[in-house]
């Protein structure tokens, strides 16, 4: 039901943990649906210098997360704004279509990161211009994708 | 090193024995148990001798027998072909039955039939109180399982058969996971129809039987030639009714001995989790539950990852998270309970089989700590431990 790169990213997660002194924080998710990602983001010169993951949920969730870091790193603010819950999957070579929905958020908190990061600095006002509406932090759209 | 199956509950392998008596019937023995010549005589013989070898295990009489594809579609009988000749009225289940049972009885529902779910407490035992309350003047069937798949927890059947006579209901109960594992006597148990499969108890897949105590009536499900006094149509499985019959038989005859060391099992499994893991939460009644069930809540982590962990280590389990059900819903029964979603996305079971060791019980306590180490330090729920 995996791809072998989701099941790569699932036993051999990349980046996990928490990047000290975090710059941005974004969590998406809650424990009712059973999927928590929580991403944390360096900083430096409007590029990804470090992120790191922390997920509670299932093999689709561990594997967006790690994916989602390894895709951002080196990245401009600008440019990893741009990565999207979809490309996170298909960089992953798919994921069974039940996982889109509740799985597949580590875009989301990796935006919500980089808004964290842009509120902190003062700059909320580029937030919109950069990732556009944010994403909801506390659930998910069961509308998004649903072509899937 | 050789894979580790603990999911029984999912299906068991087919016993050799089994295997070897069902044999002759995919081959020379293929007569057609309706037919009157001799290979159709041999047939019928057989699916005869089956007949009886089930209604001995289970204390009926063998025209009290009817085979059918298997578990579900026993419930299905049982439920739509007991209440389909009635007027609609009142249906009693309890919250934590088989789907095989819950979704038939929320058909009934959407065909007119009114339905009571019973709750269970926190083992996951009915609670009488609310199951004889439930009860109306209308009430046609109660539905109660006997033992539950996914917690283990058997219910005193026996009680809610008697309560259900006593407001003039009849009785099912779901037996699917019981069947092989515990004693199970129909006269005992008091009960007006009882479901089984083949598969749960190293038979083969596609067969099961629903017992039928005389006297109840039914309507087929399945209409054609007449088949299992009229109730279900259609030429019998006999290699698959050859192979049930065989492995009820070897039930009965072993039962004393797999009872005691799947217990044995069970309890080193269960005290080995609950030692190894803070936190564990075990799931069902810690004694009135089925020989080698196993089931737990791991705070923190989600199913599927153990799960996914535990195969990549070489140990197959079951996990009652939304994900490994294929679902966007945490298991209903462990909800039911009283557990909490983000609880029961955790939960875990280990169902134990006769050919399992001790050894095997050992190599699980091995991986398992470790992976739930793993899983919990990269979960942004947990804080403790690091």
């Amino acid at each position: 039901m995996y791809t072998e790169l989701v099941m790569d990213h699932f036993s051999n997660p990349r980046n996990v943990g928490e990047v000290a002194d975090a710059d941005g924080v974004g969590q998406v998710g809650n424990p009712v649906c059973g999927d928590i990602m929580r991403i944390t983001i360096k900083v430096v010169d409007d590029a990804i210098e470090d992120a790191k993951f922390k997920t509670f949920g299932c093999g689709a969730a561990v594997a967006t997360s790690s994916m989602v870091t390894e895709m951002v790193m080196g990245k401009t603010l600008t440019e990893a704004a741009e990565i999207s819950n979809r490309a996170v999957a298909e960089a992953l070579g798919g994921l069974p279509p039940i996982k889109m929905h509740c799985s597949n958020l580590a875009a989301d908190a990796l935006h919500l990161a980089i808004a964290d990061y842009l509120t902190r600095s003062g700059r909320e006002d580029e937030v919109a211009e950069i990732i556009g509406p944010l994403p909801k932090g506390d659930g998910h759209e069961h509308d998004v994708e649903e072509d899937d | 090193m050789k894979p580790i199956y603990f999911d029984h509950a999912a299906t068991t392998p087919v016993d050799t024995r089994v295997l070897e008596a069902m044999m002759p019937f995919f081959g020379e023995r293929y007569g057609n148990p309706s037919e009157l010549h001799g290979l159709g005589r041999e047939g019928r013989r057989a699916v005869e001798a089956a007949r009886a070898a089930v209604a001995a295990a289970l204390g009926a009489e063998e025209r009290e027998i009817v085979f059918t594809s298997g578990g579900t579609e026993a419930d299905n009988l049982a439920l739509v072909g007991y209440l389909e000749r009635l007027e609609p009225g009142h249906l009693i289940v309890s919250a934590i039955e088989h789907a095989a049972v819950m979704e038939t009885a929320k058909a009934l529902k959407r065909r007119g039939w009114s339905l009571g779910i019973v709750p269970v407490d926190r083992d996951g035992l009915i609670d009488l109180d609310a199951y004889e309350a439930a009860f109306c003047p209308d009430t046609r069937l109660a539905s109660v399982m006997l033992a539950n798949n996914v917690v283990g927890t058997v219910q005193p059947v026996a009680e809610l058969a008697r309560i259900a006579h006593e407001h003039g209901a009849a009785f099912h109960t779901d037996a699917v996971q019981a069947v092989g594992a515990l004693p199970v006597d129909v006269e005992d148990l008091g009960v007006d129809l009882l479901s089984l499969s083949g598969h749960k108890l190293y038979g083969p897949k596609g067969v099961g039987a629903l017992y039928v105590r005389r006297g109840t009536r039914l309507v087929p499900l399945m209409h054609g030639g007449g088949h299992e006094h009229r109730l279900r149509s259609g030429t019998e499985n006999v290699p698959g009714i050859v192979g049930l019959g065989t492995a009820m038989s070897l039930a009965v005859q072993e039962m004393p001995e797999r009872q005691a060391r799947l217990v044995s099992l069970r309890e080193r499994l269960a005290d080995g989790v609950l030692a190894a893991i803070p936190e564990v939460a075990y799931l069902g009644h810690r004694t009135q539950r089925l020989p080698g069930n196993v089931a737990f809540t791991v705070p923190y982590v989600e199913g599927e990852s153990m799960l996914l962990q535990l195969d990549q280590a070489g140990v197959m389990v079951a996990s009652g998270s939304a994900c490994a059900s294929g679902s966007l819903e945490p298991s209903h029964v462990i909800l039911a309970l009283g557990y909490r979603p983000e609880e029961a996305h955790g939960s875990v079971r280990a169902s134990l089989g006769t050919e399992n060791t001790e050894a095997e019980v050992d190599r699980f306590l091995e991986v398992f700590p470790p992976i739930v180490e793993k899983l919990r330090a990269m979960s942004p729920l947990y804080h403790g431990g690091a």
